[in-house]
């Protein structure tokens, strides 16, 4: 077990150096140059703009460029943003932010995806669930940015029960509604995979075993169905805790969150390599570690799953 | 109201499927505070740069600088500038300038604000090697370099209060210059580690920030009122919170709900609606960006006396208001002259200006009278960078025109903005293409000299003209803004005879703002005048 986790964490290295030139070599190709950009419309004199460039090494070839960066990371020097900020102090006034939103979002969408895809699928064909998988394929089907900006709407404005966006340092209560928001989705995936698992294993000989040994049907339930349909639950959890962390630009900004997302979307925008690289190279650490973690979640599940040496 | 309808009510179907049962955060009490201390919330965004005068280039951070910064000027909302920290500015040459400052004022860390303050604020913004974004700003002082480092030598401190300026040449319109950011003194402490200065300014002006760490990054800044400012621009309320949205709609979003105060930009979904959403609490007043599309001098059948005719021909076919209307939804305001409304000398009846309004019958006799000297071939076409919203007005434009003069007319997009101006630059380009230009500074000569004088940096369309050069060069040389103007509306008499570019609109600003706050007014510049606005 040890040795296994070992060589995951191992594996990081490779796909570190592989994450970090991809993205720095994305950004590198990017249309366009950052300090025309920051120069605006107007356009500067050619001599200040050599010296800015200099001054980012925006003018070295791309090799060079990925290698200062390198040297800057081992360091302890992440780079600086336009605006003269160190990209380490970014990422720390952010991470926490989308963390908590993330947090949120997924422990509203198992709680209740769970929930109701379990009673769905021990109710299979009946009206609850009929309606689960209706409500849960519009769900599916009607994009994120139109729930965001129709449930700002509703409840941020008309009824005022929640402030339309994301007040400074981020309060949970403040991201409560753009977690909602953030967990329709994933909320529907799970009520559907967790029913479609349910089913399956009520026809399960254990099941019937369970049952016919004179067991409760609350112990048959919690026991030897809900912990056995939770696989495939718990997979899908896992991949969506990194997806939510890396994937909430559009439900950061129309909340106004002050996390990654909208972070490194500014940073796109203007062309800051070293604070897009170090972002999405967190996020690619970030998914790396979730995906080891469900892979030991599932021996809890399972006893049947060992990891071999 | 800020969704259209039809998805609103989808939205109460969605949301009463959502199983969004009770979301409840509590809504936050509206602060109803009354007195002269309240705190205005406005919208702002993210500084680009660090937060020094010269290097301060974009919206973001100027709204910021030009209120925790008092330079020699400011602008009143009508663009006029009026002395701020100055007594006095003298000259009797246009060329070379005294000016003297108000003795006793001092930045918030208590240093005076003395001549030296500007001379090595203007100094350092200057150096080739301080790679500022504002240094062309100071090209126009004696000892500018743009290639090395060269000490500004027109500047000179005469004592305490007084300084001289040396200009290369003589400019009217450098006096109105000095109320822009570039222009701001700064004290010792900056010139010592300007890096943190940038993160922490200290300054001189009507409010200053909070705390040294009131910049949050990506979140918003405090402003406080400065006590020691005795200028005309002291606040009348208790202070600034300038709120960093990452989008207009989240801002609009805030401002519905009433936590945000002041609004200066309306996202184009909410245009159709936001009169209604805030009624008599919204403004729309041109800004100072001219739009205009310009027909290059070298283009076949645009040059000599056809290209005369045919320029105005076309300029005449392009229906203005019925565009500005339908289009832009009455944002735009259309073109009576090449400045801009908030401008002082702006002029809505020059005389000649009867080719910017939309005349059929004559733009088909001077069409027609151009296809008598050679006639006509071929497709007028206006190109356009497609990343920036243009093609509805463009097509717009080219239909009023191929309808009116019965010609064939069309758009022609590049993808981005970064490859249009390359064809523009380096002149390949074989069609007429749209331009803008936002001033600077509100002064007329910044909508002339830059763009048509013969070889001017921003002359696209390669426009010389010799009786527009000499009276441009007559007018700055006038001593007074007034007398100076007189001579650029001739000027522009010129072009409108020549029609170099095809004048259609100016940019309006449109912002809205909450019941609580009132004497809310844009500065020429577009941003409001936070210092007047007062709130409860």
């Amino acid at each position: 077990m040890v040795w296994y986790i070992l060589r995951r964490l191992l594996q990081l290295i490779p796909v570190f150096f592989g994450a970090t030139l991809l993205i720095y070599f994305m950004v590198f190709a990017l249309p366009g140059d950052p300090i025309a950009a920051l120069a605006g419309d107007r356009g500067l004199n050619p001599a200040v703009i050599a010296q800015l460039r200099a001054h980012y090494h925006l003018d070295q070839p791309f090799i060079i460029q990925y290698l200062i960066y390198l040297r800057g990371i081992f360091t302890g020097d992440l780079g600086t943003s336009f605006s003269g900020q160190p990209v380490s102090q970014i990422l720390a006034a952010t991470f926490p932010v989308t963390l908590r939103l993330t947090i949120l979002a997924v422990i509203i969408e198992s709680a209740a995806g769970i929930l109701i895809g379990l009673v769905s699928g021990l109710r299979k064909g009946k009206l609850f669930d009929a309606s689960a998988l209706v409500v849960s394929l519009i769900m599916i089907s009607i994009p994120i940015f139109v729930i965001a900006f129709v449930s700002q709407f509703i409840f941020g404005i008309k009824l005022a029960w929640a402030p339309p966006t994301v007040s400074e340092g981020a309060p949970w209560g403040d991201l409560i509604l753009p977690a909602f928001v953030l967990a329709t989705v994933s909320f529907a995936y799970i009520v559907r995979l967790t029913r479609a698992s349910v089913i399956e294993n009520l026809s399960e000989d254990f099941v019937r075993t369970a049952t016919a040994k004179g067991l409760s049907r609350r112990r048959v339930i919690r026991v030897h169905i809900l912990r056995n349909s939770m696989i495939p639950v718990v997979t899908y959890i896992g991949t969506d805790f990194g997806t939510l962390i890396v994937g909430a630009t559009v439900t950061e900004g129309i909340f106004n969150v002050p996390g990654v997302g909208r972070t490194l979307y500014q940073a796109i925008i203007r062309g800051e390599a070293p604070t897009v690289v170090s972002f999405v190279t967190v996020m690619v650490i970030i998914y790396v570690v979730f995906n080891l973690l469900i892979d030991l979640l599932y021996g809890l599940l399972d006893p049947r799953i060992r990891y071999a040496k | 109201m800020k969704i259209k309808r039809w998805v609103a009510i989808s939205a109460v179907v969605a949301a009463g499927a959502m199983v969004l049962a009770g979301c409840s955060a509590g809504a936050s009490p509206t602060p109803t505070s009354t007195s002269s201390t309240a705190v205005i919330t406005v919208n702002g965004s993210e500084p680009q740069n660090p937060l020094i005068p010269t290097n301060t280039n974009e919206t973001g951070g100027g709204k910021i600088t030009d209120n925790i910064f008092a330079g020699l000027v400011y602008y009143k909302a009508d663009g006029s500038p009026v002395n701020d920290v100055a007594e006095s500015i003298k000259t009797t040459d246009a060329q070379n300038y005294t000016i003297k400052i108000k003795p006793g004022l001092k930045f918030t860390n208590g240093e005076a604000v003395t001549a030296k303050s500007f001379v090595d604020a203007w100094q350092y913004g200057a150096l080739f090697s301080n790679k500022q974004l504002n240094s062309y700003f100071f090209e126009s002082i004696q000892g500018f370099s743009y290639d090395k480092d060269s000490p500004l030598t027109g500047l000179k401190v005469v004592d305490s209060t007084t300084f001289t300026v040396a200009l290369v040449d003589k400019e009217a319109d450098f006096p109105l210059r000095l109320g822009y950011t570039a222009f701001m003194p700064l004290p010792a402490v900056a010139f010592k580690d300007m890096t943190a200065f940038g993160a922490s300014p200290i300054g001189n002006g009507p409010y200053k920030i909070k705390s040294p760490t009131a910049w949050q990054h990506n979140v918003k800044i405090d402003l406080v009122v400065n006590p020691a400012y005795t200028g005309p621009r002291k606040p009348k309320n208790g202070g600034l919170s300038i709120i960093f949205y990452a989008t207009e709609d989240a801002a609009y979003a805030e401002l519905q709900s009433g936590s945000l105060d002041v609004l200066d930009s309306v996202p184009n979904t909410d245009l159709a609606n936001y009169t209604t959403d805030f009624p008599g609490r919204t403004v729309n007043q041109p800004a100072a960006i001219f739009q205009s599309f310009t027909i290059p001098s070298n283009l076949a059948h645009f040059t000599g006396a056809e290209g005369k005719l045919r320029r105005q021909a076309i300029s005449m076919a392009v229906n203005r208001d019925q565009i500005t209307k339908v289009i832009f939804q009455g944002t735009r305001t259309p073109a009576t002259d090449f400045t801009s409304p908030v401008i002082a000398g702006y002029s809505k009846n020059l005389p000649g200006s009867g080719v910017l309004k939309y005349n059929p019958t004559e733009a088909k006799k001077a069409w027609a009278a151009a296809d008598a000297i050679s006639p006509w071939t071929g497709s007028f076409q206006i190109a356009y960078n497609a990343d920036g919203g243009h093609q509805a007005w463009v097509d717009a434009v080219t239909n009023s025109i191929k309808n009116t003069l019965g010609i064939d007319s069309s758009g022609a997009p590049y993808p981005t903005f970064a490859q249009f101006r390359t064809v523009i630059t380096n002149r390949t380009i074989k069609t007429a293409f749209r331009t803008g230009w936002q001033a600077d500074y509100p002064a007329l000569f910044n909508f002339l000299g830059p763009l048509y004088a013969t070889k001017a940096g921003s002359n696209d369309g390669d426009y010389s003209s010799a009786a527009f050069d000499a009276l441009l060069k007559q007018g700055q040389a006038q001593t007074d803004v007034a007398s100076a103007n007189k001579l650029f509306q001739k000027a522009q008499g010129v072009l409108l005879a020549d029609l170099p570019v095809v004048p259609l609109w100016y940019s309006n600003v449109t912002g809205a703002y909450g019941k609580t706050v009132s004497n809310v007014k844009f500065g020429w510049n577009s941003v409001p005048i936070y210092t007047d606005i007062s709130k409860g």
